[in-house]
């Protein structure tokens, strides 16, 4: 039988906004089977998500759903994981998003293992403004703020987000919607901060202006192109040059935020009497 | 915890407190459970005092990576059910202005704390300012409601604090209580009121079908709000969007949702609203000059008001503790046929342009600007009452 | 507003000022049961250089909480009695430690020389202590706040364990105080 998505989306919402070809459906898909997966209460789900194409995802799926400012769905989604620890919180978001605006917070929840799942839709560019190059827009690339070609290197996603931390770690792509969507499912089962880069395409702004306007010439590149993480690892920098790797990167189980502030409170709720200001210790002079 | 005369006054509980740790006292008892925030002079204290408390009542404290990411924090976390609070001042105020403008426009209720320094830029961090006055109203982009108190002693931060909480909770929107630096740091006696004596409001939760819920329903100014995880299932955006919370381009949905935001402050103005007024005991016909000032500055005036009396001066003393919305009709009416008014504020005439605004054009505005990061004396203003003109 | 009392405490960072400032007023504002505000000198100045505390004390409202006419000034070191003495006003009261200040300022007030940190290292067996020494003399002098408020604020905010400590602390400097009144 056929999966049943309208259990989970809001038709009222549709037709959703993206463009004829767009990859970031399929990654949708994905997130709504493995949620689907994890048999949660659709009331107990929160997805956040900043601003971007990906980022109206939030809109489009009958859950909790916060719509935040540019780049800081992952601050949001902290204040609400921390306050209603029960809920699970999934952040909805794009390389322009997560990896320029709101690098920072990326990074932090990372290295605090923050008790979140980010689900990060990377198209390489700037969609919704028109095509302007991301920090995930690879060297070489056009772009309408990058009219010679883009001269910088791009962020690799996973590398950033292992080194800061986080518990899990996966990418794979719109090509692969299956193992997207195994990743997806365990990202979510993960105690603390986890991400899944879904690398996805955008055949409108990115495409024309990169001679791949065609849609499936973009999933002809994530299959041919995709090499996974264990074979990879077999081949010099040379072969690995313009390849996909796919897998997960990191599957370390650690304590997450949420869980290190219950048992501080524990302690901090034994300690009777404390003054705040007091003539002893490091605070030994009120007002320094 | 500051020391207590235990036992002596029946149980009183008198403390010497700092401006900043009534702040967070105050917090702590309008039902604060979540601080986010991001250390800055002159407003640290605040956060110190709560990350030492939080978490023994239950409560969540966290230091946020920057000021965006707190104020972010503290909106997901109302979001949550949970009142939520950030304290900060002006460089880190700055940077939280266009989620300060989101609160607003999604109507989520918040406290933020700002404990003016001067500026611009880095400024004088340990300086006093009051020029923050105006980043307060319009500092996030766009037509907005706002709600700004300004207390003028370490009490009246403990109860403004609760007012705070209270208006945010009952307008749904975001609430900034100003300070200055001399507030923040200056300690004061405070006799900590019994709970019975304040009260505590608490944001209307919607009751009827979950299905039908409207988190922004067009026939009323405030509407219940659901916390995330309780069966709503609603959609919250900075978008402008209709009574139901998704998106919307409709020039009638859009004019309809805009005129609700702003109106919903304008017509419980009168609710906001608090002044103090001060006229001398044996006030004889309309006065001669009246002195307007807020916050710490207000201290300084109300000192000199009384020095003038002494000399058998006609002076008034008007005092915004809400300063936005404008005490338009209380100022007006103080104000009426006085020759002269006086505004001492700690910035180049911010407060002076807008009481300018709303006095008579026979009155004559005296502003008295201090920006040296150095308060306003007593003697100055009194210099400035006592002057022949 | 005349029965303000407008008291300044200056030294160098490290001297315990501010703490002195804060004990002053919690005798006054919660022992005492009358008005005080304490306010004090921020940043670098408080962690070396000349840094002040400031206190006032009313039986009624306080307006202005800065010092402006001073009533009772205790300075430590030289700088600050320098720097923090012109707003003295006639008739008020100069506490100075002679080891450290040796030019006392002229004027119209009282001045009082009190070996403050001498009595804390040789009496007492502690320097840091001075600033209850100092705390001592000033009430002893002045009587700005009652015997037994000071004690009882002293006994809340000095760490615990020292309390025996700095309770001879300040009775020391107390003795300091009738010894010179005696003269």
């Amino acid at each position: 039988m056929a999966f049943d998505y309208e259990q989970y989306i809001r038709p009222s919402t549709f037709p959703h906004i993206w463009c004829p070809g767009c990859g970031n459906g399929i990654v949708v898909k994905a997130l709504i089977r493995a949620i689907h997966k994890m048999g949660w209460s659709k009331d107990d789900v929160v997805v956040v998500s900043g601003i971007g194409c990906s980022s109206r995802t939030s809109g489009y799926l009958d859950f909790n759903t916060l719509h935040t400012t540019h780049g800081r769905a992952i601050a949001f989604a902290t204040g609400i994981k921390i306050a209603k620890p029960r809920l699970h919180v999934i952040v909805v978001t794009g390389d322009g998003d997560a990896l320029a605006i709101g690098g920072n917070h990326l990074i932090h929840a990372a290295r605090r293992n923050m008790d979140l799942t980010v689900i990060l839709f990377n198209n390489s560019i700037y969609a919704m403004t028109g095509g302007q190059y991301s920090p995930a827009t690879p060297e070489g690339k056009m772009a309408s703020t990058a009219p010679y070609g883009q001269v910088e290197p791009n962020f690799d996603i996973v590398r950033l987000t292992e080194g800061a931390g986080a518990s899990f770690v996966a990418r794979s792509t719109v090509y692969h919607a299956a193992q997207l969507e195994g990743y997806i499912a365990k990202a979510l089962d993960r105690e603390g901060f986890s991400l899944v880069e879904a690398v996805t395409q955008c055949p409108t702004v990115y495409g024309r202006r990169n001679r791949t306007p065609n849609p499936v010439t973009f999933l002809e590149h994530f299959k041919k192109d995709s090499v996974p993480r264990e074979k990879a690892e077999k081949m010099t920098d040379e072969e690995r040059e313009g390849k996909i790797i796919t897998g997960i990167f990191v599957d370390h189980p650690r304590i997450g935020f949420i869980e290190r502030y219950r048992k501080m409170s524990e302690r901090a709720s034994e300690v009777r009497k404390r003054r705040y200001i007091q003539g002893s210790g490091p605070k030994s002079e009120v007002g320094n | 915890m500051t020391p207590r005369a235990e036992g002596e006054k029946k149980g009183r509980d008198v403390r010497l407190m700092q401006g900043n740790e009534a702040c967070a006292e105050g917090a702590l008892a309008a039902g604060c459970r979540f601080f986010a925030g991001y250390p800055i002079t002159p407003s640290s204290e605040i956060a110190e005092v709560l990350s030492l408390y939080l978490p023994r009542v239950g409560g969540n404290f966290i230091q946020m990576e920057d000021e965006i990411a707190s104020i972010a924090a503290v909106i997901g976390a109302s979001i949550a059910g949970v009142k939520s609070m950030t304290a900060t001042s002006g460089p880190g105020f700055s940077l939280k202005q266009e989620n300060i403008g989101f609160a607003c426009m999604a109507e989520i209720p918040c406290v933020i704390i700002d404990v003016m320094r001067s500026g611009p830029s880095t400024g004088h961090p340990t300086g006093p300012s009051q020029a923050d006055l105006m980043q307060t109203r319009w500092g996030t982009h766009g037509d907005h409601p706002m709600i700004v108190l300004v207390p003028s002693s370490v009490r009246e931060v403990f109860s403004e604090t609760i007012r705070a909480f209270n208006l945010a909770e009952r307008f749904r929107t975001p609430v900034i209580l100003l300070m200055d630096e001399i507030l923040a740091h200056m300690r004061e006696k405070v006799v900590i009121p019994d709970p019975a004596e304040y009260s505590v409001v608490d944001r209307l939760s919607p009751g009827g079908p979950k299905d039908k819920y409207l988190p922004y329903a067009n026939d009323r100014d405030v509407s219940p709000l659901a916390a995330f995880g309780e069966g709503y299932r609603f959609h919250i955006t900075g978008l402008y969007h209709d009574e139901t919370g998704f998106p919307t381009g409709l020039p009638e949905q859009v004019r309809c949702q805009a005129e609700r935001l702003i109106g919903k402050i304008e017509r419980g103005a009168e609710e906001i609203r608090n002044v103090e007024q001060i006229v001398p005991e044996d006030q004889q016909g309309s006065l001669d000059t009246v002195v307007v000032a807020f916050g710490s500055t207000a201290r300084a005036a109300n000192h000199a008001v009384k020095e003038a009396w002494q000399r058998g001066k006609n002076v008034g003393f008007f005092r915004p503790v809400t300063i936005w919305p404008f005490p338009i009709r209380e100022l007006g009416e103080f104000c009426r046929g006085v020759r002269r008014i006086i505004v001492p504020e700690l910035s180049f005439g911010q407060l002076a342009g807008e009481v300018r605004k709303w006095i008579e054009p026979s009155s004559r505005l005296v502003p008295l600007n201090r920006v040296d990061a150095l308060p306003i004396s007593p003697e100055e203003i009194l210099d400035r009452i006592l002057e022949v003109d | 507003m005349s029965n303000r009392v407008e008291v300044r405490f200056s030294g160098s960072g490290g001297q315990g000022i501010i703490l002195a400032g804060v004990i002053l007023a919690e005798a006054a504002a919660i022992y005492d049961d009358k008005n005080a505000v304490q306010s004090q000198s921020y940043g670098p100045e408080a962690r070396g250089g000349a840094s002040k505390a400031e206190v006032i004390i009313s039986e009624g409202e306080i307006d202005y909480p800065k010092a402006t006419n001073i009533d009772i000034l205790l300075a430590l070191t030289q700088v600050s009695c320098d720097k923090y003495s012109s707003d003295l006003k006639p008739g008020g009261i100069l506490i100075v430690d002679p080891q450290e200040v040796k030019k006392v300022p002229k004027g119209e007030f009282t001045v009082y020389s009190v070996p403050i940190f001498q009595v804390a290292g040789e009496k007492i067996g502690r320097r840091i202590v001075g600033n209850i020494v100092a705390l001592g003399a000033v009430v002893g002098l002045t009587g700005v706040v009652s015997r037994k408020a000071i004690e009882e604020a002293v006994l809340s905010r000095v760490p615990r364990g020292t309390e025996e400590l700095n309770l001879k602390a300040l009775q020391a400097g107390l003795e300091e105080a009738e010894r010179l009144k005696a003269k």
